[in-house]
């Protein structure tokens, strides 16, 4: 299998006044093509930031203070704007959390699509709505070519949703990052769009990072796994592995507070919550909270290694 | 679309209805017409018989619906002072108006827009900083004083541009005076069109930078950057046609203020427009001319706003289903 994207070592951090938070520390996986990856962690774990550091894409005052992202042999990070642009929403694409506020109001959705068409391939206007009408079939939704004269505001949250993915197949892109795709979705409403994703990134042979913070998506969906903390990869591996043996004591937390694993009985839960940025602990960020917290875990911080059980892991108290 | 227009033309004819029963209160409880007309020396027989002939003892709505008939019909009475129809006067005075304020609302459009736009795109940048500062300056400083400046440092001190009057004009289509088509003319409109747009230009500016800002930090102007449009199109197609709403709404009052502005403006440079002829028709106590210029300038004042509802409408596509219903 050939490596589609290697992010080494990045670090994202967002300028303040006369100092910087560091809100991705040190990242680093790997992911094939045609793999799908999952990013978990709580709000505020840098995962939103490591998708959009991807396409180089963070919000100001935020930049990418270090690190290296390859993909199709070339480091992402050092490309300028222009190319970077035409990297964007063509080889890589997004899919955003919230389609209620992702498509321009003021625009038809054929505006919205033929333009992405128009700014990476040399095509006519026609052949561009040709396009556009084929992905919105293979988002199951009918009659594109009356749709493609309507606006946003006329379809449900689910609908708009289905445009958003249709939007970010229109130039058969060998990745797409989805930061929350389902969160602001209803419940009956998310399974659906999860299977149409899954079932496109299979049929296309796409790449897929899946940002979110429901580790049941995640098991149905992908095939390896990253638990984010504070800004760094916690545990990373195969899902399988991570969630029928989690190594990290953050992630046995994560995985011992799913509903399904305290049947009839109280949530369980991790006491307390996640250091703000500013405040992050010395040595290992999770020692707070963690049971295992021991001499070490205060002084220095834990590196990603390879576990016993095969996934790694950056605890200083695991074998 | 179509429903939606209909219904804002009959907004419009609802106000135009008000405007009118306004104008004819004050044409009907102030001065007396046949005492203007006769003066003192006829007798109180004679002033009934003509105030029947005039139709003045009819009841009220009947008079009203004579003022309006003959308002439709562009009789809007008679100026006591220049002893001609009111109308006359007014069209004979509108084109200088009409053109200073189109020659403002040119230079609010051209130098708005992008300065506005640069400086939500740049908000640290020096230059935003400076036309924020500037801004604020000219939105404090009435027109008066801004207008006295200008003829100070451009005709009294450096003698580049005339400092009163229209200079000259050349008639168009056998009514409209126009000072647009001269060299001279274009030149007696450059101080009083900057003393003119002095105060709704920095309004703009600040309002398309407030809202350009907002809309530059949405979840679809991201959405499309990540789309990998090019930067300009971001800028303009999906972040300036979205601020272009609010812009248009507080727009269309503002054209509306700024032909009510032009009384200070006019007075200040002795351009012979409306403004300048209300405030003669107020010193004079020429009443017909008053109603007339108030039932004018409401009807302009209200087609604007109507036209700005309606582009309003084009823009904004959840205006349209709305009206569809």
């Amino acid at each position: 299998m050939d490596t589609l994207l290697d992010v080494r070592n990045l670090t994202v951090k967002f300028a303040l006044r006369d100092s910087a938070l560091t809100a991705v520390n040190n990242v680093s996986f790997t992911l094939n093509r045609g793999e799908r990856l999952g990013l978990v962690g709580e709000s505020g774990a840098g995962k939103s930031v490591t998708g959009f550091s991807i396409i180089n894409l963070v919000s100001k005052p935020g930049f990418i203070a270090d690190g290296s992202v390859w993909f199709d042999g070339r480091d992402l990070a050092t490309l300028s704007q222009e190319e970077m642009r035409k990297v964007r929403g063509n080889r890589i694409s997004m899919i955003f959390q919230d389609p209620m506020m992702t498509l321009n109001p003021v625009l038809t959705i054929g505006t919205q699509m033929v333009e992405t068409v128009l700014a990476h391939r040399n095509v006519s206007k026609a052949e561009a709505e040709a396009i556009a009408m084929d992905k919105l079939r293979k988002v199951y939704i009918n009659s594109p070519e009356k749709r493609l004269k309507q606006y946003p505001h006329e379809f449900s949250g689910g609908m708009r949703q289905r445009i958003v993915i249709a939007i970010a197949l229109l130039t058969d892109p060998a990745l797409i990052i989805a930061d929350e795709p389902t969160t602001a979705l209803d419940v009956t409403i998310q399974a659906e769009i999860m299977d149409l994703l899954l079932e496109l990134c299979r049929t296309e042979d796409m790449g897929l990072i899946l940002i979110t913070h429901d580790l049941g998506v995640v098991s149905q969906v992908t095939q390896k796994v990253a638990v984010m903390y504070a800004g760094s990869i916690v545990e990373l591996g195969e899902t399988e592995q991570v969630c029928s043996n989690p190594q990290h004591p953050y992630t046995r937390g994560l995985i011992a507070a799913l509903p399904e694993a305290a049947t009839g009985s109280r949530l369980n839960q991790i006491p307390g919550s996640m250091p703000n940025l500013a405040e992050i602990p010395v040595g290992c960020a999770f020692n707070n909270r963690c049971e295992l917290g021991k001499g070490a875990c205060f002084t220095t911080v834990p590196q990603l290694e390879r576990k016993q059980s095969g996934v790694f892991a950056a605890c200083h108290e695991l074998e | 679309m179509f429903a939606f227009i209909i219904r804002r033309v009959a907004q419009a004819l609802l106000v135009m209805f008000v405007i009118s029963i306004i104008g004819f209160g004050i044409k009907y409880s102030f001065g007396d017409p046949v005492r203007e007309m006769v003066g003192m020396s006829v007798s109180a027989a004679d002033r009934e018989a003509l105030r029947d002939q005039l139709g003045l003892n009819d009841p009220i709505v009947v008079q009203w619906t004579r003022f309006v008939d003959k308002a439709l019909h562009g009789d809007l009475g008679r100026s006591f002072f220049y002893r001609k129809p009111a109308t006359e006067v007014i069209m004979k005075k509108a084109p200088a108006t009409l053109e200073l304020v189109f020659c403002s609302a040119l230079i609010i459009l051209l130098v708005s827009i992008p300065a506005g736009i640069y400086a939500a795109v740049h908000p640290k940048s020096f230059l935003s900083r400076c036309l924020m500062g500037i801004s604020i300056i000219g939105v404090s400083v009435p027109v008066f004083l801004t207008a006295i400046l200008l003829i100070y440092i451009f005709a009294v001190e450096l003698h580049w541009l005339p400092s009163y009057g229209r200079g000259e004009t050349v008639q168009l289509w056998g009514f409209w005076d126009s000072g647009l088509v001269t060299l001279d003319g274009l030149k007696h409109l450059i101080l009083p069109s900057i003393a003119l747009s002095s105060i709704m230009l920095p309004l703009f500016i600040r309002l398309i930078r407030a809202e350009m800002k907002e809309v530059l930090q949405t979840e679809y102007v991201k959405f499309a950057r990540a789309k990998g449009l090019t930067p300009w199109r971001v800028l303009m197609v999906h972040g300036f046609k979205n601020t272009l709403l609010p812009v248009i709404t507080v727009g269309g009052v503002q054209i509306g203020i700024m032909i009510a502005y032009t009384i200070l403006t006019e007075t200040v440079f002795q351009w012979q427009g409306m403004g300048f002829m209300f405030i003669e028709a107020v010193e004079r106590s020429d009443t017909s001319l008053l109603v007339a210029y108030l039932i004018f300038v409401g009807a302009l004042f209200v087609t604007v706003n109507t036209v700005v509802d309606i582009i309003y409408g084009l823009v904004n596509p959840m205006v349209r289903v709305s009206g569809r219903k």
